[in-house]
């Protein structure tokens, strides 16, 4: 039998239109708890969910909502590839940041001319973290540790790993008080698009990225062999390595992919607005992605959406601060939200477990002439 | 049988009674219009298929589930259990098929864990404790020695054991779930001359079982349930086992008799000189023989074990379990590493091949544990087909996962091997495990395997689904397939193997000609008794 574990990371199916009532419901719940809050506080609900959405329309924050959505959407892929075989990789985080770092100093040298180095940047990230999330997988199948426990201190030594190798002599720079690395040349930024109208704002280049990841991810993991041995072995291990599938190397693998995307993450950042890697590039990330992939249960859509929410209640949340309202009840609301779509899939989960015995055995005992007809 | 009879109290007041007992669950009546009444200091059997509704009715009446509808009545007074504890409380002691007992602890401290005498309202009364279980060891001659450690100790004395546990907390009313289960014929004598002594001494024994042989020896009185209602109450004197297994299953009974030998003299399976350390204790010398590793100490799961099986042969392996069985079929399947030792398969060394590679080459596998290891239970069916096959047609097409195929073949399955289901798009779990084992026998039979590895493959299903699945194997083995059959069912063992051994400690202590050896035999030969020095 599957354990809570097991639904909350998405390995067992949720099907039908409850997969899409679940979640939706836990939101209304959350925007009630949150009303709760700000009545509390002395604010009106429906005035500030109003001028949030209001907000959050104008074509100058739509761009900004799908820019964080792509970041936070690849960051959510990265977890979700180990959550699907359940190898926790809490180390998304160390991972993307030693990436960017040091994509960020490779594409810095300018080293290949134009759009090239946009793509050896990407790919020197991918390689990066594939590489730290390795060290986790390798301890995991020689040393049998535990990915979550490994991947956390691994998180620690990358923060301190930068920190180290961001410094003047190393791959920094130093520009008046600031620190980071050589800016990238002009002819090696991601180009935007100016997809919405109504603001000089573009949305950057990453977004088709994120897109054909998530095509990727949904594909490997339905279609594909590796993807059928990689469920399996997340839904049961030992049916998994009973039926000739060998873990360690799935471990391996599962590892190096999710470090792979991890180290995408800090891409759309890098090439489509700060160029460098300094103190200032954005951390948690991978924590984020962790939410995210908790909120679309591992699947490819359902994280989009998990993305897209979580990047409108964060660009939006500088409305409240217009209102008066501190900006830390979207924090409020998003760990509400969390919560309730956790506890609103276990509810169906049960529910649908239930109706699916219950139609079994209501077919089964229907007369013999269903029976006859199937046969 | 006349021992039977030994009965001294006089049925005034029913020790239990049950009346209309009804528990549902979702989709399925477990228990419907239940009537029981067992007499004091009787020894009562209900009988009946697995999944009749025996464990059932255990559970409502040792408070572990509450019925639907329907009265308990214990010594009369009608009763509401919420839990084990109101159970225990209004005198009632279960003991469990499967053992609960902490192996590291005496059996002082297994039997007063959770209700300890205290000294002092702090420390524990160890001497009181020992005192008690002695009193009670001795007025019931269970021959219990209250400072043994458990590990140490035998099925029969840990099941002991368990009896007294119960007693200990002041049990007049014993369930015993499947007591025989685990134990070996002689084994399971002593404890019927255990459980008379019992109800001597005044003590009423609620008794679950479906072996019936043993029933008629034991019981007092004979309650029969079939499918979740009680069907018939009889008297041990005046029934027969026939009559009773007809009672029970409401219909012909199956055999496994296979008929003419299909043996040829083409060996598909040639096992020699398995050995497989425990290393459990600290790793053990690489490439060590199995000389070398019992003169180093090291305990041997796998005692230089060879055999082979031809094509179409069924080769049994009969044993207690816990003797090297599980560790024989995954050394083969190539799940876990063997220190010594070669397998080869139609001429093939296979020893250093992966599990995948083993399968690809041609050994189905029907694992003794379905849901653990044959099944995704949360998975539609047609995704269990392509487990374990996920490298062969018609489930993949290079890389990519042949959905269509799959699910055609799926299909197939369930129509040849009359897995009742609704459709292919169903979860594992939502089938009856009689079900859930057609398919799996299924599925490892496509793909034209030259051996099988069947691991208890009827075990836990209803009679139906045995039969079927008898039949299967039966056929496959005419047309050229090579068994080999782990079974605990010793009927089952002689009936469908060609040939038969004995493991006992990792070792192959006997070869059994199936066609001659009685159950008794073969039950004594694997406790050893048959063993020279």
């Amino acid at each position: 039998m599957s354990t809570f574990l097991d639904r909350v990371f998405g390995r067992v199916g949720l099907g039908g239109v409850m997969a899409l009532v679940a979640p939706a419901l836990a939101v209304v719940f959350a925007g009630l708890v949150t009303s709760v809050v700000l009545l509390i506080a002395g604010h009106q609900p429906v005035e500030a969910f109003t001028s949030l959405v209001e907000y959050g329309a104008q074509p100058r924050v739509l761009v900004l909502i799908v820019n964080l959505a792509t970041t936070y959407f690849l960051s959510a892929v990265a977890v979700a590839v180990g959550f699907r075989m359940n190898l926790f990789n809490i180390g998304v985080d160390g991972q993307y940041r030693l990436a960017a770092l040091v994509a960020a100093a490779v594409g810095g040298a300018a080293l290949v001319p134009g759009p090239l180095n946009i793509v050896l940047v990407v790919l020197v990230a991918m390689l990066v973290g594939a590489l730290w999330a390795s060290i986790a997988a390798v301890l995991k199948v020689t040393r049998g540790v535990s990915e979550v426990i490994s991947t956390i201190m691994l998180n620690a030594i990358a923060t301190g790993l930068t920190g180290w190798l961001l410094t003047a002599d190393r791959l920094g720079v130093l520009s008046g008080n600031a620190i980071g690395t050589p800016p990238i040349p002009g002819d090696a930024h991601m180009p935007g698009m100016a997809l919405i109208p109504g603001t000089p704002m573009k949305i950057n280049g990453f977004l088709v990225v994120a897109i054909i990841v998530g095509v990727a991810y949904a594909v490997l993991l339905n279609r594909t062999r590796f993807g059928f041995n990689l469920r399996a072995t997340g839904r049961s291990e030992p049916a998994a390595v009973a039926s000739g599938v060998n873990v360690k190397r799935m471990v391996v693998a599962a590892m190096v992919i999710s470090g792979a995307s991890a180290g995408l993450i800090g891409m759309p950042e890098l090439l489509g607005s700060s160029f460098e890697y300094s103190l200032n590039f954005p951390t948690g990330l991978g924590f984020t992605g962790i939410a995210i992939a908790l909120l679309g249960r591992n699947n490819a859509v359902g994280m989009a959406v998990g993305a897209l929410l979580w990047g409108f209640l964060d660009s939006s949340s500088d409305a409240l601060q217009l209102m008066d309202i501190s900006k830390e009840l979207v924090d409020i609301m998003k760990g509400v939200i969390v919560l309730s779509v956790i506890i609103a899939y276990e509810l169906v989960h049960r529910y649908r477990v239930v109706a699916a015995q219950r139609k079994v055995s209501r077919e089964l005992a229907a007369p013999a002439e269903t029976e006859g007809a199937a046969a | 049988m006349g021992e039977a009879a030994i009965t001294t109290a006089i049925a005034t007041e029913p020790a239990v009674e049950l009346k209309g007992i009804t528990k549902r669950f979702p989709g399925v009546v477990a228990n419907r219009d239940i009537c029981l009444s067992v007499a004091k200091g009787h020894i009562h059997a209900v009988v009946g298929e697995n999944g009749a509704g025996k464990s059932t009715l255990m559970k409502i009446l040792y408070g572990m589930q509450r019925p639907d509808e329907g009265e308990i009545r214990i010594d009369g007074a009608v009763v509401n259990f919420h839990t084990p504890g109101d159970a225990i409380v209004a005198g009632i002691g279960m003991v469990h098929q499967h053992f609960m007992l902490a192996d590291n602890f005496t059996v002082l401290e297994n039997v007063i864990l959770g209700s300890e005498p205290r000294k002092g309202g702090l420390a524990v009364d160890f001497a009181a404790a020992r005192k008690k279980i002695k009193e009670i060891s001795d007025a019931y001659g269970l021959g219990v020695e209250p400072d043994a450690l458990v590990e140490d100790l035998g099925v029969g004395d840990r099941q002991r054991v368990e009896i007294l546990k119960v007693l200990y907390r002041g049990a007049r009313i014993l369930i015993l779930d499947e007591p025989t289960a685990v134990l070996v014929p002689h084994e399971v004598d002593e404890l019927f001359d255990n459980l008379r002594v019992l109800v001597r001494e005044g003590l009423t024994i609620l008794f679950i079982s479906h072996k019936l042989d043993e029933v008629l020896k034991v019981a007092d009185a004979i309650t029969v349930i079939r499918r979740g209602t009680t069907v018939a109450s009889v008297d041990p004197h005046e029934v027969t086992a026939r009559k009773l297994a007809e009672l029970m299953v409401g219909s012909e009974l199956p055999s496994p008799e296979t008929r003419e030998s299909t043996v040829t003299d083409v060996v598909t399976l040639e096992v020699s000189g398995l050995t497989m350390a425990d290393t459990g204790a600290g790793p053990v010398a690489k490439g060590a023989s199995a000389d070398e590793l019992r003169a180093a100490g090291v305990r041997l799961l796998l005692d230089d074990i060879s055999f082979t099986i031809h094509k179409g042969e069924v080769l049994g392996i009969a044993g207690v379990e816990g003797n090297g069985q599980a560790e024989l079929v995954e050394a083969i399947m190539g799940m876990r590493a063997i220190n010594a030792g070669t397998v080869s398969l139609a001429g093939a060394d296979i020893t250093g091949w992966s599990t995948l590679k083993r399968r690809e080459g041609g050994i189905g596998f029907i694992p003794e544990d379905r849901h653990r290891h044959g099944l995704l239970l949360e998975a539609p069916l047609w995704e269990n087909r392509i487990l374990g096959h996920q490298t062969r047609e018609p489930n993949v097409k290079g890389i990519w996962i042949d959905r269509a195929g799959a699910r055609k073949d799926t299909q197939r399955i369930v129509e040849e091997y009359d897995v009742r289901t609704p459709g292919i798009d169903v979860d594992a779990a939502a089938l009856s495990g009689g079900n859930q084992q057609k398919l799996i026998v299924g599925r490892e039979m496509s793909g034209e395997p030259a051996l099988l590895i069947a691991s208890h493959p009827t075990r836990g299903v209803d009679v139906g689904a045995q039969a079927a699945i008898w039949d299967h194997l039966r056929n496959a083995r005419a047309a050229g397939l090579a068994v080999l059959l782990i079974s605990a069912d010793l009927d089952e063992l002689i009936g469908l193997s060609d040939s038969l051994k004995v493991i006992l400690r990792g070792r192959i202590v006997a070869d059994v000609d199936p066609g001659s050896v009685t159950p008794e035999q073969l039950g004594s030969a694997m406790t050893g008794a048959g063993e020279g020095a």
